[in-house]
């Protein structure tokens, strides 16, 4: 088991959102957080040196089963870049998830996903 | 030092009153208690914009916050610059073109009124600005019906071209002191503060935008939450506090009908809140706040034409009506399946056609015995009821044809329905490059 985290754009929510139901992957949870990449890159371009500011962007948390990790993966790159992809894209790290459990029912495990 | 000061000023009139008296012999002079609630006014119906910008802006998705309070927003922008420019004089000025529409060169830029005292004692340009704004709220309620995917450029195309087509004619028709509808029948056409002029044109209109640019990506299968319930009953209540400038200030002065159509429009608004919110318990055992919200606008609606001629029993029962007959309308929209997003239609248009037809039956006999006394053999509710439904139904059929025919050259040459990928993104991030809600981010 893995979970998978995403930090994308929030304009790509539902184009992610959409391409993963598409998918078959439809446990999902999303929350709006704030946060910055390497923004330096694009301050040095501008010719200044500033520290980068804090811009909103949309966590994705998924827990998947092993198999289903590339899938999911795959589905994200394609739906959450802009074009052939710019910079602020976002990330995605994935995590080994130790045990899952089910709150209704108590089930452990692969099948509580 | 005050007396002195007074002193002068009162001097100062005094001379002022002599020098204006002297220059025209019979000039109407201003009665500054009736220019004062005007001016009041004017202002209150401006409230009603913003207003209606955080009522439609809570009902949609975050991700179009800020592109559907642009549209209320843009309202004031456009036809606050269309209106002393080409729309008073379109609107008011004598009919041209055997009444179709006003025109007056001397109302270019509002040149010719500098100096003006209308007969009802206040300044013209009090008066022409208070029109200006049920100008700039009237194309603002048609955006609830394509809210969440229209081009900005393309939608403030379409209302300047709307207001100039479609408004301007329907309120000389019905306002201006030469126009046919406002002569129809003994005593004209009832439309008090613009049900036909303003709710019916506008929800019409919505209805035909909805149905020509289609419903939004995903409707009706995804359900679509409000972002902000909060702002939609601050704007719904901000209304209210502006509909009593929009109804009380359309008598264009400051006694007996003013007082009257103040209390009807309080009565209309409770009533139809109450009656929505009964309605509501009984259809579903709990009373929402947007539910709430869709009663205070519907019983608004219905009194704006009839807040002149009914009495309180009258008003309590054309909110109640409304609010009966809008909730239907909406329940029916939900079976029809088109995708009139915030109900422009089934509030604006259904509850503005409820009011202008129904408010036939609780007309104060006073008003009757005028317009029975002015035709011979009599004028009964049936045949002022004839007059309604006229007026009612050259606007609808107006407001629809031309509308549909300025839908489809906006879409055809600037583009009016958002692409797909913009859709998804939101207009705020697609039209704006902005988004809403920014308390979000940490700094």
């Amino acid at each position: 088991m893995k979970l998978i985290t995403a930090i994308i754009q929030p304009d790509r929510l539902d184009h992610v959102r959409e391409a993963l139901i598409q998918a078959d992957i439809t446990r999902i949870t999303v929350s709006r957080v704030a946060g910055h990449g390497r923004q330096e890159d694009i301050e040095f371009y501008r010719g200044q040196q500033i520290a980068p500011s804090l811009l909103p962007k949309v966590r994705l948390d998924i827990a998947v089963n092993d198999q289903f990790v590339n899938i999911t993966v795959d589905t994200i790159i394609k739906a959450a870049k802009h074009g052939l992809g710019e910079i602020g894209d976002g990330k995605i790290f994935i995590t080994p998830m130790e045990e899952c459990i089910r709150i209704r029912t108590n089930e452990r495990g692969g099948t509580a996903i | 030092m005050v007396k002195k000061i007074s002193t002068s000023l009162l001097l100062a009139m005094a001379a002022m009153m002599i020098h204006g008296t002297g220059w025209a012999a019979e000039a109407v002079t201003t009665d500054t208690g009736t220019t004062s609630w005007m001016l009041t006014s004017t202002a209150l119906v401006l409230l009603m914009v913003p207003g209606l910008a955080m009522f439609y802006g809570g009902l949609v998705r975050t991700k179009n916050v800020i592109g559907t309070m642009m549209h209320s927003f843009a309202a004031m922008v456009v036809i606050g610059v269309l209106w002393p420019a080409v729309g008073y004089a379109l609107s008011f000025g004598p009919g041209i073109l055997g009444g179709f529409v006003g025109w007056e060169p001397k109302y270019f830029m509002l040149q010719g009124i500098d100096e003006t005292i209308m007969s009802t004692h206040i300044p013209e340009y009090v008066f022409a600005m208070f029109q200006g704004k049920f100008a700039i709220i009237t194309p603002a309620l048609i955006a609830g019906a394509f809210a969440e995917r229209v081009n900005f450029k393309g939608y403030l195309v379409f209302i300047a071209l709307w207001s100039l087509a479609v408004y301007s004619p329907i309120c000389h028709w019905v306002w201006a002191a030469d126009g046919f509808l406002f002569n129809l029948g003994p005593k004209g056409a009832i439309d008090f503060a613009g049900g036909t002029v303003v709710h019916i044109s506008s929800g019409v209109t919505a209805l035909v935008a909805a149905l020509f640019l289609g419903a939004r990506r995903g409707y009706p299968k995804n359900v679509m939450h409000p972002s902000n319930l909060v702002m939609t009953l601050m704007g719904a209540g901000l209304l209210w506090v502006g509909w009593f400038g929009f109804n009380a200030g359309s008598a264009i002065a400051s006694n007996l009908d003013t007082a009257r159509a103040l209390t009807v429009t309080q009565m209309a608004a409770a009533a139809g809140a109450f009656t929505w919110m009964v309605i509501e318990f009984l259809h579903h055992g709990k009373g929402t706040s947007l539910g709430v919200a869709s009663g205070i606008l519907a019983g608004l609606v219905a009194i704006t034409p009839a807040a002149g001629v009914v009495q309180p029993a009258g008003a309590f029962a054309l909110g109640a009506i409304a609010s009966i007959i809008c909730y239907l309308a909406i329940m029916l929209k939900g079976k029809l399946g088109y995708d009139d997003s915030l109900d422009a239609f089934g509030v604006h248009g259904v509850g503005g056609i409820v009011g202008a037809l129904a408010l036939t039956f609780f007309i104060r006999p006073s008003w009757m015995a005028e317009a029975s006394a002015k035709v011979a053999g009599g004028w009964t509710v049936w045949q002022q009821l004839g007059v309604q439904a006229t007026a009612v139904g050259i606007t609808v059929a107006y407001a629809a044809v031309v509308s549909l025919l300025l839908l489809f050259i906006v879409e055809k040459t600037i583009g009016l329905r958002i692409g797909e990928n913009d859709e998804m993104s939101g207009l705020d991030h697609s039209m704006h490059g902005e988004q809403g809600y920014g308390l979000i981010n940490p700094n």
